[in-house]
């Protein structure tokens, strides 16, 4: 009896653990009138946080991937006061476009078969590569190997704070912190000796107004990552944004967006992928 | 339909979380006891510093607490715990003395409710036979007192076991961190914080039950 008591206990709780967090991420309002709505908005979900990527600012939305969104939106047919923008957190994504909550994502959102399993990806519209970002009087990092003996910092739980930790540098130190920008911290004042994650990612926040010149690229290129923008699975949407992502980088608009958002930190980046051409 | 959880170390993972838990739970028991021991002892001065302790650092979240020892005390003014420059070990003793220091505030005072629920008689009639405080503390009062407290112990524990995954925002890996890790790579939300839910309802629930049941077995039959 006592044993029955306690399982139907344990039951209750797992089932208030499962609702509560349903709850939480139902919450959002579903003013969304869906693409083919016309008139309506479009949702675009974004990073908020990332400089260079996506980063909500006083004056508005900045980033390369605002402005990927901005165009694919444009070419979708809506103007910019259209765009609903919305946060989309690294673990929210998925559900997010299952849910219907936004439209397409553009979140620095690497293409992998997990999430492909998950979510269809139009694109992808950038290639960019796990790297590290040193203090630009740093010299000492030359190859991986040279990690071994280094303090790396990234953020908890990141695909590039477990690449560290698996594949390229077992013996590296890692200290992890929930943003880069506390990792920064520790990067300025020599308590780690480098921050790694996406190039495209610090790149951005090298080129911030208050970092120029304090930190550099190795130019590692330690993974691959194929940023594409995320639909809903089966969605039609997939072959719309493909073809404005093609367009994108055929009239110039792409090259423009790169050097206006990761020029500054002496970022060389991939040349445009070609749609469907995933780098493993 | 589990089997995204191929290739974690998930026992590792709540292992740490253990860890972290018995230790912080054994250093707050006895800064939290000294705290109660000034909070109602005949020193001014120590009364202040034990209200002020608490009412303090129970007001200030933990992640700010477990971040700032790692941000400010270590990665700023160089205390690094005799962690030998091992970040992992640095980190895991930053958080447990960050847990303790916040956790003691709450022991604290589930400790002075125990102490009030001692008659005042009882530390009269010692004084009388001529016990100092320390005495009459530690052999009539404190006793009785955490007899009486081991309901309210029994829940702070619990919440204890439950802020040690705060650790993970200065990258300690225990289970919540390798939650984190589990939700970037395998896209499964829900399911996964069904597991580590699990995982914590098993940690806590006979830890409740237990304390339940010793509380009844010690408790002062007045």
């Amino acid at each position: 009896m006592k044993l029955r008591k306690v399982t139907a206990a344990s039951a209750a709780v797992i089932a208030l653990a499962l609702t509560a967090t349903a709850c939480g991420e139902g919450a959002a309002e579903k003013d969304a009138k869906g693409p083919e709505g016309g008139k309506g908005k479009i949702t675009v979900g974004i990073k908020f946080d990332q400089p260079g990527i996506g980063q909500k600012t006083p004056q508005g939305y900045a980033g390369f991937d605002v402005d990927v969104a901005k165009f694919v939106a444009k070419e979708l047919g809506y103007s910019e006061d259209q765009i609903e923008w919305k946060e989309s957190k690294s673990a929210d994504r998925e559900n997010m476009l299952s849910r219907g909550d936004v439209d397409f994502i553009a979140a620095s959102y690497s293409i992998n078969d997990e999430r492909e399993a998950k979510v269809d990806f139009a694109g992808p519209y950038l290639l960019a590569h796990q790297d590290l970002l040193v203090r630009a009087d740093d010299d000492s990092i030359k190859s991986p190997e040279d990690l071994n003996s280094k303090k790396l910092c990234s953020v908890t739980g990141s695909t590039s704070a477990q690449n560290v930790k698996e594949k390229l540098a077992p013996k590296a130190q890692l200290q992890e912190y929930p943003t880069y920008s506390a990792c920064l911290t520790g990067l300025q004042n020599g308590a780690v000796d480098a921050l790694t994650t996406d190039d495209s990612i610090l790149a951005g926040y090298a080129a911030q107004d208050s970092f120029k010149g304090k930190f550099k690229l190795t130019g590692l290129k330690l993974s691959n990552e194929n940023y594409g923008i995320g639909v809903k699975e089966g969605s039609d949407l997939k072959a719309k944004i493909n073809s404005a992502l093609e367009k994108m980088v055929s009239d110039g608009a792409w090259e423009k967006a790169v050097a206006a958002h990761f020029g500054p930190a002496n970022y060389k980046n991939e040349p445009a992928p070609k749609i469907g051409d995933i780098k493993k | 339909m589990f089997d995204f959880l191929e290739g974690y170390d998930l026992l590792g993972a709540f292992w740490a979380t253990v860890q972290l838990t018995v230790y912080s739970a054994i250093g707050s028991l006895i800064w939290g006891t000294l705290l109660a021991g000034m909070r109602v002892g005949p020193v001014p001065l120590m009364r202040a510093f034990g209200t002020a302790y608490v009412n303090f650092v129970r007001n200030i979240p933990l992640t700010v607490i477990i971040l700032f020892s790692s941000l400010g005390l270590y990665q700023t003014l160089g205390v690094d715990l005799g962690g030998d420059g091992i970040v992992q070990v640095i980190s895991f003793r930053l958080s447990v003395l960050g847990l303790i220091v916040y956790t003691s505030a709450f022991v604290c005072e589930a400790l002075r409710s125990g102490i009030n629920t001692v008659p005042v008689g009882q530390a009269e009639a010692a004084r009388a036979l001529g016990l100092n405080f320390g005495q009459v503390l530690r052999l009539i009062v404190l006793p009785q007192a955490f007899r009486a407290a081991v309901a309210p112990l029994a829940n702070v524990l619990i919440a204890l076991t439950k802020n040690t995954t705060v650790a993970a925002v200065i990258g300690v890996a225990e289970a919540s961190l390798l939650m984190k890790e589990m939700i970037e790579n395998e896209a499964q939300l829900v399911l996964i914080g069904a597991v580590f839910a699990f995982g914590f309802v098993c940690l806590t629930l006979p830890t409740g039950l237990l304390m339940g049941l010793l509380g009844k077995k010690v408790a002062v039959k007045r």
